[in-house]
């Protein structure tokens, strides 16, 4: 499975969304309708997922799902 | 004007039924919700029985996502209330929901969630907590979240005194009603304790029975052969209303909740003292406060534990409070089949005690083969005992010596402006 469809298989779950809705540009808050706690909920997730740790000052910059994929990408050190 | 206070919406999950109907159709036909525990392995521990819910489906009353979040006595919460409001048929919105309040109480709160993010934090360290964790653990957040829903922004609060809490957050309510600070409560209490960290502590205290190969019969109020009380999980929620304002929209009336009592032992954490002269004075200023007269009360849902002091000494102080009438009402403890739901008793208790007056029917203690010496009042032995009863008393006692009782009786019109 890629990092993309990882992400999104992670925020359906997480947010109780549908996977229509996971377009890149997507919002968490705004369009996906999460919170802050929501949000901190997620990015553990990821973090267990990837085996990455994200800083909350980092955390405060990803804002959509390609945030998120980019930023996991750029952690794996892969190309974003 | 006095303003009256009646209940005009019930809902429960309990041991014995995940609605009014069940619950209360199970304790008059005397049967048992207490078995072996399944939520865990309760093999290391001394008490491996419980009064869990059965066949319970969460995701009638919360989202999965939301589900994930909350603690399971939040969800009880969530779903005694979702059935007390629509069995009210009371609407919430713009008009009245600054007059609309909300009061759970629990015992303990989010134990579960205690156990499972303690051990998270263990094993995986602080970054790996919930940050839903807090939320989920704090016991106020039963009324938060029911407030949440319903958009009901009158008084809030949650009593935390143990196996009273309910009763407590009940009696609140009624006098914010009484006193005109809202129209409407939804009030009761729920609890969630059957945890290896709630019966190993209970167990601590060696105050739960550990009749492990019986369990049906392991609660035994008054009985001779008592050996401590049996959890139990879930509570009750009932709508209270002020009697005009429920009239106004033509709501269903079951009865009139028209007293409470409160008191302090003052004696000791867990005991209560000879005699229970705390219940004596709960139990009077329950009735005395609404001038009702002891010998219309024709039953008395007992605070019936089982544990050895609770039932002699509650026994003491009815007999002290209600002299020779003692010896014609019926005394039962729904426990017996129940078990001791804790802060969420003195919910499910109100409404046997609603539906007692309501029906015309006293449920019965089960498991009483040989009264204890000292136990010697009608505790409606086996069968439940069809009685008119024009008023009906609530007991519940919990650690820390608080006592709260309440009266409920018959709802009648009292002419005109009543």
């Amino acid at each position: 499975m890629s990092i993309e469809e990882k992400v999104i298989e992670i925020i359906v779950e997480q947010l109780d969304v549908t996977r229509e809705e996971c377009v890149p540009e997507a919002s968490f808050i705004e369009d996906l309708g999460a919170d802050s706690l929501d949000l901190v909920e997620l990015i553990m997730a990821m973090e267990e997922n990837f085996g990455i740790e994200i800083s909350d000052e980092e955390l405060q910059k990803i804002r959509t799902i390609q945030d998120a994929i980019s930023y996991i990408k750029k952690k794996k050190g892969l190309a974003g | 004007m006095e303003r009256r206070v009646v209940i005009t919406g019930m809902g429960t999950v309990n041991p014995v039924g995940n609605t009014v109907d069940e619950t209360w159709a199970a304790l008059c036909a005397g049967r048992s919700g207490i078995g072996t525990i399944t939520k865990f392995d309760a093999a290391p521990l001394a008490t491996k029985i419980a009064g869990e819910l059965k066949n319970f489906d969460p995701l009638l009353y919360v989202e999965k996502k939301e589900l994930r979040r909350l603690d399971a006595f939040i969800v009880y919460a969530l779903a005694c209330a979702e059935m007390a409001v629509k069995d009210a048929g009371i609407v919430i919105d713009g008009h009245n929901a600054e007059r609309v309040g909300t009061i759970i109480g629990s015992g303990i709160g989010g134990l579960q969630t205690i156990e499972k993010e303690h051990a998270v934090l263990e094993r995986s360290g602080p970054r790996r907590l919930s940050p839903f964790t807090i939320p989920a653990v704090l016991p106020n957040l039963a009324a938060g979240q029911i407030s949440i829903r319903y958009g009901a922004r009158g008084p809030i609060s949650c009593p935390v005194t143990a196996c009273a809490a309910g009763a407590s957050a009940i009696g609140m309510a009624f006098l914010l009603v009484k006193d005109g600070q809202a129209d409407a409560m939804i009030a009761g209490g729920v609890e969630a304790a059957i945890t290896p960290f709630g019966i190993a502590g209970f167990n601590a205290m060696r105050a739960l029975s550990t009749r492990n190969d019986d369990p049906e019969k392991a609660s035994r109020p008054f009985d001779r052969d008592r050996d401590g009380f049996v959890m139990g999980e879930g509570g009750g929620i009932l709508i209270l209303e002020e009697l005009a304002a429920a009239r106004k929209r033509g709501a269903r009336i079951y009865a009139e909740l028209c007293g409470f009592g409160c008191t302090a032992d003052a004696y000791h954490m867990a005991a209560p003292p000879p005699g229970h002269e705390g219940a004596v004075r709960s139990m009077a200023i329950a009735m005395k406060s609404c001038g009702m007269d002891p010998a219309a009360v024709g039953y008395i849902n007992a605070h019936g534990t089982a544990t050895p002091l609770n039932d002699v000494y509650e026994t003491q102080a009815i007999k002290q409070v209600f002299g020779e009438h003692s010896r014609t009402l019926a005394v039962s403890s729904t426990k017996s089949m129940t078990g001791h739901l804790l802060g969420g008793a003195g919910g499910l208790e109100a409404i046997v005690a609603v539906k007692a007056i309501t029906d015309g029917i006293a449920p019965p203690t089960i498991n009483l083969d040989n009264p204890d010496e000292g136990c010697d009042l009608d505790y409606v032995p086996g069968r439940a005992k069809p009685m008119t009863i024009e008023a009906a008393l609530s007991n519940t006692f919990g650690f820390g010596g608080v006592n709260a009782v309440l009266a409920f009786r018959t709802y009648r019109d009292r002419g005109k402006g009543a």
